[in-house]
């Protein structure tokens, strides 16, 4: 139950600029000595506004980029791209979803394809086996057997996420960073998804690493939370303890800043306006 | 009397899987100082009215409608170079994606410039005094040397301040606010969220916010109308709309917010709303 | 687990591919010249197949008591020879006929070669950046800063006059449109999400060059190649009227025009029928190509 997934340890990335003959090169801090620790089954939310370096950490995570220093070690396996190459039994081991449903899957490409791609490109098995485990995991997130065959652009965004999220399962990987799934969806759309998430997190065991600016979506599904801001965390802590007593000024600001869809806002607000007039 | 007032508007665009009714019969008026949001998913058509008002939708769109009047003119009935004159000057539009809103090719002094010189008719040294007084009123405090600037030298709040600064620029009597906050960062989406209200508050303007948020409805809005498919499910008053929803639609909206989730899963829209709810008598 | 997406339905589709074809045509109909372009292609390429059968003549065949015999709605034209003879009695119809095949077949074979090679290389530098795309964009802006006929002429000089040479100098010369077409797709395409997932998934640099980024870099490269075709055939008839192109007797409009030159004033058919051959010819390609155009830029703007 506690077995750790993702230890991560000061990992910074930074981004150098070189110099043209007209600017000094510059180097860019895009994360600054991150570390946490993240036990299986659990979802971790990392929070912050743009720039603040959360994406830049989801690559990282995912093997997409490697760190400028620091160590980061998934199930216990110390992995570092910069050194060995990523292999098949790496990239079982973690996958990302991204934020935008139209421009992660590939236009031409029939979704019974794009599922099966990395099964094809990572494993042994026949044709028919993919197509199975394909058929299995469309069914699983709630697609019907007659999407096989068809292209991204004749499904919505909230269809096409289910679709990304199915191809991130293919390989069975033990952890799963989401890189803001639900932002670009409406909401009756991004409940979906997460309930869908919420169901294969209880089905696969899966541990999530979930991006977002949406602090009310973070407070319902994550149980640690993770605040960063300019590439620094300025917060980290369970879910309860971060949104019930930030200590950072900036968790503070943006707790205020985050608008009150509740009845008694409403109220305050009406009351306050009939005020001034 | 109202101060923009529609009825039974209908929008349909000719696609090649035939015609697509994006707005089906919609019917909605704005008071003078009033705050309207219009709330919705994508696809519920909540743009398309506030476009076809200003006559901003492409050739393949057919706009049919009872009525739609502005201070009691009929726009309908209007020709194109009146309606222009009103549009530009009466009623203004904001969108949401500050930077493509603005000209990259020109610096931002231009662009607002450019619209007091089009609908006040102001000279060149009163138009730069104007424009940097804008500028104060939406909050950005170097106006003078920002009018040089080019908005890809600005963030995307800077960015939609000139864009609101642009709108006010002739003190519009209504002023539209397409998804405004949508692309920004929660701080700064508070930010425009309260200068608009507050130059709403300032000018006595009318201001309809499209939205799909119901966050910023909550935190703005003096009524609500709640839109799905095209069709309108609902209008109340924002108070009313929160606390006692009628339609099955703004209920599934309302407990679809992670906020109001009840136990483990949310509730989905599919389990509320017949087909035919909110159809047109 | 509920069955969310039945709130969304999905209409019956028989065959994807089919339907796309017919949103595609939807919005190349719209544009009447690119329709009317396309029909007189589509004529021209029957023509082009049935030459031997339409024709009334044998193209090469010469009737000496008929040198330069005026049309037929001409005073001394006959209707044996619907738009009168050449200066060796050949009859013009039968040549424009089975010029077409040639024009028509300069047109592929050009395109096909400037193509492959174009976005070969265009793939490579795109993919890779860094000094392969440095090295291949230079080379391509050697070619590019030639003017094309010059460049063509100078290869067809090293590599001695016929339709075949001429063929393949057009292919070098077009090619670096393709290639820096290409390029451009690549790299707008190349920071995609889509591509990094199928990084993640394991591909490696050939299948993500031809395999996942490629077929999304077709739109404007199906154009391109539309409107090199018809400046393949332009270039074509250009070196055949230099002599340089296709040699005497071959039927090829271009050649046909060299041949009439001296007689502009004497025989005007002579020349006026082949040169409105190009003409009808390329302006149906262009207008086919400005209407592909139109129908594969994002659809998103119309509805």
């Amino acid at each position: 139950m506690s077995e750790i997934v993702l230890d991560v340890r000061n990992v910074t990335r930074d981004y150098h600029s070189k110099g043209t003959m007209f600017t000094k090169p510059k180097v860019v801090h895009a994360v600054k000595g991150v570390s946490f620790t993240l036990e299986k089954g659990k979802t971790l939310a990392i929070v912050g506004e743009s720039g603040c370096g959360k994406s830049t950490l989801a690559r990282i995570l995912t093997m997409i980029d490697a760190p400028t220093s620091g160590e980061l070690y998934i199930d216990g396996d110390r992995i570092d791209i910069a050194d060995q190459a990523v292999t098949p039994a790496l990239r079982r081991k973690v996958q990302i979803i991204f934020q935008n449903p139209y421009g992660s899957l590939n236009p031409r490409q029939k979704i019974g394809d794009v599922l099966t791609e990395p099964v094809l490109l990572n494993t042994d098995k026949s044709a028919a086996e993919r197509r199975d485990m394909a058929m299995e995991m469309l069914k699983k997130v709630g697609m019907l057997p007659e999407h096989y065959n068809r292209y991204p652009h004749m499904f919505s965004g909230g269809q096409r996420q289910r679709i990304a999220i199915a191809r991130a399962l293919m390989l069975n990987p033990s952890l799963l960073v989401l890189d803001e799934p639900v932002s670009a969806l409406d909401l009756s759309v991004q409940a979906q998804i997460l309930n869908l998430l919420a169901d294969l997190q209880d089905e696969f065991g899966l541990t999530y690493v979930f991006v977002s600016h949406d602090l009310s979506v973070v407070k319902y599904i994550a149980d640690e939370v993770m605040v960063m801001y300019f590439g620094e965390v300025v917060e980290y802590g369970s879910r309860d303890a971060v949104f019930g007593n930030p200590q950072h000024d900036y968790t503070k600001t943006l707790f205020a800043a985050t608008p009150r869809a509740d009845v008694a806002s409403i109220k305050t607000r009406l009351a306050a306006k009939a005020a001034l007039v | 009397m109202p101060l923009l007032e529609i009825e039974n508007l209908t929008v349909a665009f000719d696609t090649s899987a035939g015609l697509f009714t994006a707005l089906n019969k919609v019917s909605y008026s704005v008071e003078k100082g009033e705050v309207l949001a219009i709330v919705g998913e994508s696809g519920s058509g909540k743009s398309v009215a506030m476009l076809a008002v200003m006559g901003l939708l492409p050739s393949t769109a057919t706009v049919t409608a009872d009525k739609i009047s502005f201070e009691g003119l009929d726009l309908m009935a209007m020709g194109a170079n009146e309606r222009r004159r009103i549009i530009g000057k009466d009623m203004a539009m904001i969108f949401q994606e500050p930077i493509a809103s603005l000209n990259p090719c020109f610096t931002i002094g231009f662009q607002i410039e450019e619209v007091l010189a089009e609908h006040l008719k102001l000279d060149r040294r009163a138009r730069r005094i104007r424009a940097i007084e804008l500028l104060h009123a939406v909050g950005i405090a170097d106006g003078e040397e920002r009018l040089d600037a080019y908005p890809h030298q600005m963030s995307g709040g800077q960015c939609q301040r000139v864009m609101i600064a642009i709108a006010i620029a002739c003190e519009p009597k209504l002023l539209i606010a397409d998804e405004p906050t949508t692309a920004l960062d929660v701080t700064i989406q508070k930010q425009i969220l309260d200068l608009l209200v507050q130059l709403q508050r300032d000018t006595g303007m009318g201001l309809i916010m499209i939205t799909h948020d119901m966050g910023v409805v909550a935190e703005t809005a003096d009524r609500v109308v709640v839109q799905y498919k095209g069709r309108k499910m609902e209008e109340a008053g924002v108070l009313e709309l929160f606390e006692n929803p009628k339609s099955g639609y703004t209920r599934a909206l309302l407990s679809a917010l992670p906020e109001n989730a009840v136990g483990d899963r949310l509730p989905v829209v599919a389990d509320f709303v017949p087909e035919d709810e909110g159809a047109p008598a | 687990m509920t069955d969310q997406t039945s709130t969304t339905p999905v209409a019956p589709m028989p065959d994807t591919r089919l339907q796309m074809l017919t949103e595609f045509w939807h919005y190349f109909r719209q544009n009447t010249g690119a329709v009317i372009g396309l029909v007189v292609f589509v004529l021209l390429v029957l023509v082009a197949i049935f030459a031997p059968v339409l024709a009334p003549h044998e193209p090469n065949q010469q009737y000496r008591d008929a040198l330069l015999t005026p049309p037929f709605w001409v005073e001394g034209g006959s209707t044996t020879f619907l738009l009168g003879t050449d200066a060796v009695g050949r009859d013009m119809l039968s040549r424009l006929i089975h010029g077409s095949r040639y024009s028509l077949m300069i047109g592929l074979f050009v395109v096909s070669i400037a193509l492959i090679f174009g976005i070969g290389i265009g793939l490579l530098a795109g993919y890779f950046r860094g000094w392969v795309d440095v090295m291949i964009m230079r080379v391509m802006d050697v070619i590019l800063a030639f003017p094309p006929l010059l460049l063509a002429l100078v290869l067809v000089a090293i590599l001695g006059p016929g339709l075949f040479n001429a063929m393949i100098a057009i292919a070098l010369v077009l090619q670096p449109h393709f290639a820096r077409l290409t390029r451009a797709a690549v790299m707008g395409e190349g920071n995609r999400d889509y591509v990094t997932s199928a990084k993640m998934a394991g591909a490696g640099h050939l299948r993500l060059m031809f395999v996942t980024i490629l077929p999304n870099c077709l739109g404007p490269l199906i154009v391109q190649a539309t409107l090199s075709f018809s400046g393949a055939i332009l270039e074509a008839a250009a070196l055949g009227f230099l002599g340089m192109g296709a040699q005497p007797p071959t039927p090829e409009w271009g050649t046909m025009l060299a041949e009439a030159r001296e007689f502009i004033l004497r025989a005007w058919w002579v020349v006026t029928f082949p040169g409105l051959a190009i003409l009808i010819t390329v302006l149906a390609i262009n207008l086919v190509g400005d209407g592909l155009r139109d129908a594969l830029d994002p659809k998103l703007k119309r509805s």
